[in-house]
């Protein structure tokens, strides 16, 4: 999979968000949620030039990107997927439905398939109660998901790549 | 306020909490993360490990005693069925996840695991379940092995708040969280200057120094060679700590008769090549200053010293724009290792690869500096073996040496002599000390009225002492523990500093509290008494400065010339690279 993505141009704009919290050490967790948009994630290049920024020491910023699970440091699917594991989505089937998408993709929960099209999460939650079980990919909602109805939204999605 | 604690009641001041409160009325409640050194100026706090609960009247649950502070008419019992009851569950769930293996743990008998767990009287682990398991990392300094960390969190306040290293944190999270390098790093390839802090304050085993004793039995069993060993001047007032002595008390005499029965060749003393570093490095600032007050601007001052290797690779790391400011004169222990297979060698016979050089060092920085290939000359190292104090101490044991039962003796001639100047290069504040005696008496040509700098001394992280040179005031600076000694850098990189010398040891106190040494455990006491212990022997040596020991003025007429000279800088001095 490509990962040479983190460019001068991407660094530069991390050391712009630095510059924007006033290289404050205080706001990393700050920087870092910044700093993730970028590319959905945080490869070891970016970590380095918040830590420089920050003057805090690289070992520090990995202990928080390791910590918190909304970070990451594996590259995001070019079409994310979440998979909704609150309560209500829950007890009507969630897991049943990520256990079919992993089984289709064949990768687990933090993943990303090899072609770099889709990768999986988990989230509590998405408001969208009333729709449950609720998977989002790329941003759209897929409401009262059953199993059988997996493999044609996937395809779907790989038409359009 | 009033307090009462297991029914006594107490008068204590307000901010302190009930373990301080505890401890002051010699109740011992037992810790495993928590340490506070105030003479060092370390606190690792983190309420982390839970050991510590006692109950408090009118509190529902059971208060971590280092986290909670004392209110007026607080009733607390440390020792209650229920206290009790879950200081040994926390105990037995932190040992469900460590290795079973204290009988073959390098750190059995001095691990704060062990002595807690034995305290509570564990005799079962009642809960069984997954278990974590991590690589084993060794470096030239350090092991680490993870699988034995506790998360206790103390390497990584040494790592970065005494020393400002950053090398090791907090990483990871729940059951697979683990004290990492960045990106899980080797310690090798991360930002650690192998000073050992972490394995100074680890309570169990997870971080250790890289064992070299093997070595060291299988060059006195080598018929072919022979085997020379030189201990420090920190080694000899922390050894008896191992064998029952006093905290401080000078074992100088016992250790050289333990090192000659184990079997060294010839037992010399680090201490020699101290004065000949004074030689060098004393010669090296004398030079510097000279040509700054001849309006010399190019010339680097403060003049920084060299004999830390951990100091010298921080800067290396961490500090690269100001290598010039470092001595070039290489520590004690290489001036040593060049003077044995360069001179000492030569003198009795031998040639230079058979000739084994052990040192004994309070340290584990020590390890790493005695493989940098600089030196080395053609592949063979100055000095071949370095271990630590504590490995002396095994090494003894394993020799069946009753230590407390030896006789005295004395170290060998022609590496072994030395004055008071030497002795005192494992405090901090000793080297600048001993420089100052020296440089004095060569920059005024008098004779100085009192050696001792009392200006000099102390604990404060980072000292500055004028001393008047016949007119000519010069400005000392002294930093201990690599986060002081940054206040100093980063003042000379602004511009701001007017010293003429810095020492910087990169241990807090100095090698008194190296990596290597016997574990403090918490109590800063020890280090203050093995620092007066130094102090002590050098009040009692009839020659207190460097340039008076006839050893080295014969080694100078002999061998080297005069300090500085080509050979001196051929043999007893090094350069620097950015790391």
């Amino acid at each position: 999979m490509k990962q040479d993505n983190c460019t001068k141009e991407i660094l530069d704009k991390v050391r712009q968000i630095c510059a924007e919290h006033r290289n404050d050490s205080g706001e990393l967790i700050t920087v870092l949620h910044q700093a993730q948009h970028l590319l959905g994630y945080l490869p070891r290049e970016i970590q380095e030039v918040v830590a420089e920024c920050l003057r805090i020491p690289v070992a520090s910023v990995y202990g928080v990107v390791t910590f918190y699970s909304f970070f990451t440091m594996t590259p995001k699917g070019k079409f994310p997927i979440s998979v909704c594991m609150g309560t209500a989505c829950y007890v009507r089937g969630s897991e049943k439905i990520l256990n079919e998408i992993q089984r289709q993709l064949g990768i687990k929960v933090g993943e990303t398939t090899e072609d770099g099209l889709f990768s999986l999460d988990c989230l509590r939650c998405v408001g969208a109660c009333g729709l449950a079980p609720v998977v989002t990919i790329d941003g759209k909602v897929f409401g009262r998901l059953t199993t059988d109805k997996v493999a044609g939204i996937l395809d779907e999605y790989r038409k359009q790549a | 306020m009033k307090v009462t604690i297991d029914n006594r009641v107490l008068e204590v001041e307000k901010g302190v909490t009930i373990l301080d409160a505890a401890a002051q009325a010699g109740i011992k409640i037992p810790t495993l993360c928590h340490m506070h050194m105030h003479e060092l100026n370390y606190a690792n706090k983190p309420g982390a490990c839970r050991i510590c609960v006692v109950e408090v009247e009118g509190r529902r649950n059971l208060a971590p005693a280092c986290k909670t502070d004392c209110t007026e008419g607080m009733v607390v019992y440390t020792h209650t069925p229920r206290v009790l009851n879950a200081r040994r569950t926390v105990m037995e769930l932190l040992l469900s996840n460590h290795p079973d293996e204290c009988l073959t743990c390098v750190k059995s008998g001095r691990c704060d695991l062990q002595s807690v767990a034995i305290d509570l009287g564990i005799r079962k682990v009642s809960y069984q379940g997954a278990t974590t398991h991590f690589e084993m990392d060794k470096s030239a300094s350090i092991v680490r092995n993870m699988d034995k960390c506790i998360s206790c969190r103390r390497c990584e306040t040494a790592c970065n708040e005494i020393q400002g290293v950053g090398a090791l944190s907090a990483t990871n999270r729940g059951f697979g969280a683990i004290m990492g390098t960045a990106f899980e790093k080797p310690l090798t390839d991360s930002e650690c200057v192998n000073c050992g802090q972490c394995v100074a304050v680890c309570p169990t085993g997870a971080l250790s120094e890289n064992p070299h004793i093997d070595e060291v039995i299988a060059a006195l069993n080598d018929p072919t060679k022979t085997v020379v060993v030189q201990p420090a001047p920190a080694v000899r007032v922390a050894l008896g700590q191992e064998f029952g002595c006093e905290p401080g008390a000078n074992v100088a005499g016992k250790m050289a008769t333990a090192l000659r029965q184990i079997g060294f060749d010839h037992v010399f003393d680090t201490d020699f090549a101290a004065d000949l570093t004074i030689m060098e490095e004393g010669t090296e600032l004398l030079g510097r200053i000279e040509k700054a007050l001849k309006g010399d601007k190019s010339v680097k001052l403060p003049l920084m010293t060299s004999c830390c290797p951990a100091w010298v690779l921080y800067m290396e790391k961490h500090n690269p724009d100001l290598l010039a400011h470092l001595s070039s004169a290489r520590s004690p222990q290489q001036m040593f290792g060049a003077i044995a297979k360069n001179y000492f060698a030569k003198k009795i016979g031998v040639d230079r690869k058979d000739l084994i050089v052990v040192s004994v060092m309070p340290c584990v920085a020590k390890k790493y500096e005695c493989k940098r290939p600089e030196m080395s000359t053609n592949g063979d190292p100055d000095v071949n073996i370095s271990i630590t104090t504590r490995e002396l101490a095994r090494l003894i044991r394993q020799y069946n040496i009753d230590f407390a039962k030896l006789p005295e003796s004395e170290f060998d001639s022609p590496l072994g002599e030395s004055t008071g100047a030497a002795v005192i290069f494992g405090v901090t504040g000793g080297v600048i000390e001993a420089a100052a005696r020296t440089a004095y008496e060569v920059f005024t040509k008098k004779t100085l009225g009192s050696v001792d700098f009392q200006a000099i001394r102390g604990f404060d992280g980072v000292r500055v002492a004028t001393i008047d040179f016949n007119g000519t005031p010069i400005k000392l600076g002294i930093a201990h523990g690599l986060a002081n000694a940054q206040k100093l850098v980063d003042l000379v990189r602004e511009g701001k500093c007017d010293l003429h010398a810095i020492e910087v040891m990169a241990c807090p106190g100095g090698c008194i509290d190296g990596g290597g040494q016997p574990f403090h455990r918490g109590n800063g006491e020890i280090l203050a008494k093995r620092g007066a212990g130094l102090y002590a022997a050098d009040a009692d040596k009839k020659i207190r400065k460097s340039h008076e020991n006839p050893d080295i003025q014969k080694l100078y007429k002999e061998f080297l010339g005069t300090p500085c000279s080509e050979l001196s800088e051929q043999l007893l001095h090094t350069h620097y690279s950015k790391k």
